[in-house]
């Protein structure tokens, strides 16, 4: 038995959940200033003394995290970047703690400019003077070689956190990283108070399983691990509900999944059963980061949006006036279009009809055709948007040229729609999209099954240099000689070894262990017309995926 | 030192599956680090910079800038079609106005491929920026245009292919012909006789640094372009001036590259040479980029620079003064040199040889222009390679009178495919290759 846990920002969502088997649900607001009251009034409904012994692994998804960075509640943090030369340091904007420390790696990870102890020591004392007790640091290439990375932490003394960039992403965009390591510093004390009071709160309830925490990627990580890398957390709540709906897509084919909420619906592709990830990194709260996470576009079009006209057609959205008509609110939404033909039971149905007889009336239409004609309007948007996201997908940059001829499309085969008013809008949408439709049992907790059933990922990237005979392992920050006849196969070979190593240490599952090679490339090291060497890059992952 | 801000637009392709031969300097590793540094400075992140991906190009674009020997597919590959689509993409976003400038880094090169094509010659096949120019006047009716190329050898291909048409100014800087392939590039070679100084040449001595390839943009091309007013300015983006490129002389930084890009304010940009992979490439990509857009890139600097061991002589400083006065005195006597070549005679004729290095190949041509004062003139060319290909092609350089265009179709009318293999005609005007060939 699973029990998965997703602390939305306006619901808490528990499911119990045994072979893929739904056993139990709860449903609870969520208090916005105590999280984790919201997380023990679910937990309570359901863990009874029947199912107590029966639970194997309980998986939570909060947006602890994701609240921190958005409402801008982060600690203190100073930041410093060893960004060397390029582009210009009013880039780097992380407010007044920011220290620009000297030193440079560049692209083969060889270090050109040393950092200076001096100049570190000088920082720290700064940061004690301030009473400053967090800090991150990101260096340019920092995982081509940490070692600049690493000596910081090193020499900077007395402070409960120092987050390194390399730790966090494997990926090259420095300013990403930066802005990585500083948000992990800086929600770091939030986050682990978090953490502390749940733990707390399983050991007094004598609950002791393994506790999994989801991540941006729709991955799982170990409750211990994650008190490290809590900005690994940011985003897990529209993670877990894509997750669901992977859970409820029979066929490993390229499926749309889409999640209509009150004020937005969140837009996400499947590329034979995998869900697609953001190339770069997630964006939240304005910051561009590095973490890995799924690929979801988010529309400012939902149940709760305002139906206004403009230009002569029915607007929806972006503004959200407040709830449904039918529910006391000021304006007309889709959900009064779904009360008004029954659609939906929910409030007063006679107030829904009244909202949209203004409306009605401008358009020469009954209060039916208009509440029809509304609904259509949504699914109408909602699919432009869809198409408009596939067109980008496949539009996206490659750069060889066996990508750009043989290169795969995607073509779902089917959509899948959960939330609210997802089974009264799927055949709408599905219409326009010319696609089957599928809405899942249970579609309203669709988050929490996501949570419970998700497995745990990661990835590594490795760079071996044979000219120079040094092999990184990026995220582990992990250094070492290597004979100049190292191989791709060695390559292989001990990537697979090592991210092995990292997914049962972050509590992956041994059994089934899914690992896949997701780039590989060797270039020749060319001096004076000869081979010199070899430049070979592996990236390797377990990817988001249902747990066996 | 903030500017104003500019969109831009970057096509990045580096085909890292192509290469002439492996540790050829155009191989697939060419662009790796540059991918690694634009990456790391996280430049596609920034809300002025966008990517896009290229297209691909057709037999059609080549066909109308090229005489492709059979055809435009066995010249070129998916590689040259796919850069040269790139080329074609730059120029649909900045002329749909989606951003100010784009920024075409492709490969292959280009800018050594002449009009006629038996092969390939300076790494490249097909010319990418004059496919781009000759779609950008068909699709969007542009005249005006001007190419700057910056690349360390002499823009030859380039040269050729604008050398009758007075409405493209092609303006070279290139480190001197008597020091480097292709051996050409004098200022002396001003275009053809309706065409006379719609072709610039700056040869720089080698060792030339920042302050001289700078002095020779501040004297010589920006008054040329205020002078020829074009609609649109085109930059060949070669990089081998570098101060570390294997294969050249120069001692050009990153600084040198990005204050040249700013103050030319090119809004097309097409990758040419460069084959210091690592020391160079990724720190002048950077730099051209951020100039394009509008950024500070004044931190943009290799880690290695060394200002003292690249600082120029005062010699060079001297030579390029003069050279700078003796090439501003031929392009304000244009119109007047142009009496000379023609000497009232109907038509001039030029023979060239031209060697095709990277394929081996010898081509000899003879190439005849109808003496016109209306336009650029209608021109035959005679062109024997030693592979046993002779063929015969009629070019009509485009915004062509109308006398110009009955000599054109008539001498295609009488042209033989007896005695040649091949016959062609090209009406850039009416964007049609005509073909007839024997038996």
């Amino acid at each position: 038995m699973i029990l998965g846990i997703d602390v939305g920002s306006t619901h808490t969502d528990g499911a119990l959940i045994r072979d893929r088997e739904i056993l139990a649900t709860a449903k609870s607001p969520t208090e916005k200033d105590n999280l984790f009251s919201s997380l023990k009034v679910v937990t309570e409904r359901l863990i009874t003394p029947e199912t107590s012994g029966q639970i194997e692994r309980i998986v939570l998804s909060t947006t602890v995290s994701t609240n921190a960075v958005v409402e801008g509640k982060l600690a203190r943090t100073g930041v410093i970047l060893i960004n060397g030369p390029g582009l210009a340091p009013e880039h780097f904007n992380f407010g007044k703690d920011t220290y620009f420390l000297r030193g440079y790696v560049n692209h083969r990870g060889r270090e050109l400019a040393p950092v200076d102890p001096e100049q570190i020591r000088e920082i720290s004392d700064r940061l004690a003077r301030e009473g400053i007790k967090y800090a991150a640091c990101a260096g340019k290439f920092s995982t081509r070689n940490p070692i600049q990375e690493k000596t910081v932490r090193e020499k900077i003394s007395g402070l409960r956190q120092v987050s390194l960039s390399h730790e966090l992403t494997g990926r090259l965009n420095f300013p990403r990283r930066a802005a990585t390591a500083y948000l992990n510093a800086a929600v770091f004390e939030t986050y682990n108070d978090f953490l502390l009071q749940v733990l707390d709160f399983f050991k007094r309830e004598r609950i002791s399983v393994p506790f999994h925490i989801l991540k941006a990627d729709g991955g799982t990580f170990r409750l211990e691990s994650s008190g490290s890398f809590p900005i690994q957390t940011i985003l897990s709540g529209p993670a877990a509900s894509i997750m669901g709906i992977l859970a409820s897509l029979r066929e490993k084919t390229d499926s749309i999944g889409l999640d209509i909420g009150g004020t937005t619906t969140d837009i996400a592709f499947f590329a034979r059963g995998a869900p697609l990830l953001m190339p770069a990194g997630v964006a939240i709260g304005g910051y561009k980061t590095g973490i890995r996470g799924l690929r979801t576009r988010s529309i400012g079009i939902g149940g709760d949006s305002r139906v206004a006209r403009q230009e002569g057609r029915l607007k929806i959205g972006p503004r959200r006036d407040g709830p449904a008509a039918a529910l006391g609110g000021p304006s007309p939404t889709p959900t009064d279009a779904l009360v008004a033909l029954d659609l939906v039971r929910l409030g007063r149905r006679d107030l829904a009809s009244e909202a949209l007889a203004p409306l009605a009336g401008q358009m020469g239409l009954s209060i039916p055709e208009v509440a029809l004609a509304i609904l259509k309007q949504m699914a109408g948007d909602i699919a432009g948007e869809i198409a408009r996201e596939i067109a980008e997908i496949d539009n996206q940059p490659v750069y060889t040229i066996h990508e750009y001829l043989e290169g795969e499309r995607l073509t779902p085969k089917n959509i899948c729609v959960v939330g609210g008013p997802a089974a009264p809008l799927a055949p709408l949408i599905g219409q326009h999209l010319g696609l089957p439709f599928l809405v899942p049992p249970q579609a309203e907790v669709a988050n929490a099954v996501g949570a419970a059933l998700a497995r745990t990922t990661t990835e590594l990237t490795l760079l071996a240099d044979t000219e120079s005979g040094t092999l990184t392992l990026a995220e582990e920050g992990y250094t070492t000689a290597i004979p100049s006849r190292f191989s791709l196969n060695d390559a292989r070979r001990l990537i697979t070894e090592k991210l092995k190593e990292k997914a049962l240490s972050l509590g992956a599952d041994s059994a089934g262990l899914d690992i896949e090679i997701t780039e590989e490339q060797v270039y020749p090291v060319v001096r004076n017309y000869y081979r010199s060497g070899e430049n070979i890059r592996l990236k390797a992952q377990i990817k988001p995926g249902l747990a066996g | 030192m903030e500017k104003k801000i500019k969109k831009t637009g970057l096509i990045f392709f580096p085909a890292f599956d192509w290469a002439i031969s492996p540790t050829h300097p155009e191989r697939e590793e060419r662009l790796l680090y540059t991918q690694d540094q634009i990456f790391e400075e996280g430049l596609f992140d920034l809300d002025n910079i966008r990517e896009y991906k290229p297209r691909i190009a057709g037999s059609e674009d080549i066909d109308r800038t090229h005489i492709c020997v059979p055809d435009a597919g066995s010249v070129s590959g998916n590689s040259h079609l796919i850069a040269a689509g790139g080329a074609l993409t730059a120029a649909e976003k900045v002329l749909e106005k989606e951003v100010d400038n784009a920024f075409a880094l492709v490969r292959p090169p280009g800018h050594h491929a002449m009009l006629v094509v038996h092969g390939a010659r300076g790494f490249c096949n097909i010319n990418n920026e004059a496919i781009m120019i000759d779609y950008i006047r068909k699709r969007y009716g542009i005249r005006k245009i001007a190419v700057i190329d910056t690349d360390c050898h002499h823009g030859d291909g380039t040269q050729d292919i604008y050398w009758h048409d007075p409405n493209t100014l092609c303006i070279s800087i290139h480190q001197d012909g008597r020091t480097l392939y292709p051996g050409s590039g004098f200022p002396e070679e001003m275009g053809g006789p309706n065409a006379l100084g719609a072709t610039i040449n700056i040869p720089l001595p080698p060792h030339t640094a920042d302050e001289g390839l700078l002095f020779v943009v501040e004297r010589i091309v920006l008054p040329i372009l205020a002078d020829f007013q074009p609609e649109l300015i085109v930059n060949s983006a070669g990089q081998d001036n570098h101060y570390s490129d294997p294969i050249t002389n120069m001692n050009i930084s990153a600084q040198g590259y990005a204050k040249m890009v700013d103050r030319l304010g090119a809004h097309l940009a097409v990758l040419e040479g460069g084959y210091s992979i690592e020391g160079a490439l990724p720190y002048v990509n950077v730099g051209i980029i951020l100039a394009m857009a509008g950024l500070d890139y004044s931190q943009v600097r290799e880690p290695d620079y060394p200002p003292s061991a690249i600082r120029q002589s005062d010699e060079i400083t001297r030579y390029l003064e003069k050279e700078s006065e003796r090439i501003m005195r031929l392009w304000e006597n244009r119109f007047s040199l142009r009496e000379w070549p023609a000497a009232g005679k109907p038509f001039h004729k030029r023979r060239k040889s031209i060697y095709y290095d990277t394929d081996g190949i010898r081509e000899t041509q003879e190439e005849t222009v109808r003496i016109c004062e209306d336009c650029g003139g209608a021109v035959t060319i005679d062109s024997s390679a030693d592979t046993g290909s002779r063929i015969f092609a009629v070019i009509l350089p485009g915004f062509s009178c109308g006398a110009c265009r009955g000599h054109a179709y008539e001498a295609y009318e009488a042209a033989s495919p007896g005695k040649y293999r091949q016959v062609f005609l090209q009406d850039k005007d009416r964007d049609i290759l005509y073909k007839k060939s024997s038996k």
